[in-house]
């Protein structure tokens, strides 16, 4: 992998720290009681385990792959490295708190819901993303961030791991991705 | 048959032919996403929005009720939308040819068709004849290939078995008029299992076994001894008519897998058949529908298999700008 690291495992372990936090005081405040974690590949799935505990969640994690709901299937088709979409647990009417690493297009977020609703109709979803960068084009904003580094057009932030997790940028090789 | 026919000019699979000219990694990839498909008839809404705007069309030329039901299954499931075209008693019986077939499918802007024939080479000669852009599923032709039923048997073997590499399994019937036989041979040798057996009658093996990469046992006993999987065929009937065997029970009595028969191969094997089954005929209904008995799974995998061809194939398409 290329590129510069941004930050090291500690410093995402605290910045999470900080996620649960202000998720736990919004949730608090929307009076949602019992929230249930959905992450969204892969990264999402590694901050959403990464939460799981600090939000006492306690029914399992669920994991989307959001490949047969992208927009851009038609262009550059088939991800094979797909994997299957598990929700463990009833979504119908339960407070979800869904989870990516990295929000730009919005895109992601769109497909992910759309697969939610796939499984069931729930109460209401709250977004916690890792990073919150600029690039949006669909009007999805997180609820809860963790952070918004600068970052020029044709620069990428990712997350690597699981352990220890990550976060790098890099410079846009090609045509730019729709995270 | 050039199966490079199969892929376009970046490599993605545009037709699913023959499962000549797929690699272990292809095979695997297939099913792999598969297995993907598979959870989805556990959700509430049990379709994802894949293909939707797409249009499949299931062109039969010959009569298929599961086949062609789980091709449509498949499709629906990915959203795409479906035109069954049933020839036998459409056009070509009043004299259109099977290009001018083609042209007028093609005129209904169909994405892709499912090809059931009875002429080995039928759904190759369509792929060949095909627009740019517009791709083809061999779902049957004459004694070649059956693709996506070897490649289901496979998703099968392999949720139950794991890992190809230790494993031996026979195929039990009428080999020679059979393209799933040829299709799961290949794609078995492909995986690398230890060894695949065919196991029937002299005039039901075809001539060209060895070459195949088999073993060959005309005696059922010997032929189930330790085996992992065991494949049954359907005995057609009209193998009777051709005077190619005697009638259904001496062949049951020769080749019909009984409970008591079954007890040579491993105890853990499977019994897995492509269906329709002839009870009494090539199965024991106490075997067809006993705890080692894979057959009704195979028609629920049959689904999964297809949607991850149709999948990967009309998503080939917008890999070449890629």
């Amino acid at each position: 992998m290329t590129g510069r690291i941004f930050m090291q495992h500690e410093a995402i372990l605290d910045l999470i720290q900080g996620m649960a936090r202000l998720a736990r005081h919004k949730l608090e405040l929307l009076g949602r009681k019992k929230p249930v974690l959905v992450g969204i590949h892969t990264g999402g799935v590694w901050v959403a385990h990464r939460l799981q505990p600090l939000l006492e969640v306690e029914e399992p994690l669920g994991e989307l792959d959001i490949s047969f709901y992208r927009d851009d299937f038609t262009r550059i088709g088939m991800n094979p490295q797909v994997r299957p979409s598990r929700i463990p647990f009833e979504v119908e009417g339960r407070h979800i708190i869904l989870v990516d690493d990295v929000i730009q297009s919005g895109r992601t977020v769109r497909a992910a819901m759309n697969e939610i609703f796939d499984f069931g109709r729930p109460a209401s979803i709250l977004l916690v993303t890792l990073i919150e960068r600029s690039g949006r084009e669909l009007p999805i904003q997180p609820d809860v961030a963790g952070l918004h580094p600068p970052l020029a057009d044709d620069e990428h932030i990712r997350l690597e791991g699981p352990d220890p997790l990550v976060l790098r940028i890099g410079r846009r090789a090609g045509p730019r991705e729709t995270t | 048959m050039r199966d490079d026919l199969q892929y376009n000019e970046s490599g993605g699979l545009r037709h699913l032919l023959s499962i000549e000219g797929l690699g272990r990694e292809q095979i695997l990839q297939i099913l792999d996403l598969a297995e993907s498909f598979a959870v989805l008839p556990g959700r509430q809404v049990k379709k994802v929005p894949l293909l939707r705007g797409r249009i499949v069309t299931n062109l039969f030329f010959e009569n298929s009720t599961r086949t062609r039901t789980t091709f449509e299954l498949a499709a629906k499931l990915l959203s795409a939308d479906v035109i069954n075209f049933n020839v036998s008693v459409s056009a070509t019986s009043k004299g259109e040819t099977l290009l001018d077939t083609l042209r007028n499918l093609e005129a209904m802007h169909s994405d892709l068709f499912v090809v059931r024939h009875q002429h080995s080479g039928a759904a190759h000669f369509i792929a060949r004849h095909v627009s740019p852009g517009v791709s083809v599923i061999n779902a049957g032709d004459g004694w070649h290939a059956h693709p996506t039923q070897a490649l289901l048997d496979m998703f099968t073997i392999r949720r139950h078995k794991g890992d190809f590499t230790p494993l031996r399994v026979a195929i039990v019937g009428d080999i020679q008029h059979s393209r799933v036989a040829r299709s799961q041979i290949l794609a078995l040798n492909t995986l690398g299992v230890t060894e695949v057996r065919i196991v029937g009658p002299c005039t039901l093996l075809p001539a060209e076994a060895r070459t195949l990469g088999v073993h060959l046992y005309h005696d059922l006993d010997a032929g189930l001894e330790g085996v992992d999987v065991i494949i049954m065929l359907r005995l057609q009937r009209e193998r009777m008519d051709s005077a190619l065997l005697p009638s259904a029970h001496e062949y049951f009595q020769l080749y019909g897998l009984t409970e008591a028969r079954l007890e040579r191969a491993k105890s853990d094997a499977i019994v897995m058949h492509p269906g329709p089954i002839n009870r009494g005929v090539e199965i024991a209904s106490e075997v067809a529908d006993g705890p080692r008995s894979v057959i009704l799974q195979q028609v629920s995998h049959g689904i999964a298999v297809r949607m991850a061809v149709m999948s990967l194939i009309l998503g080939a398409r917008g890999g070449e700008t890629e």
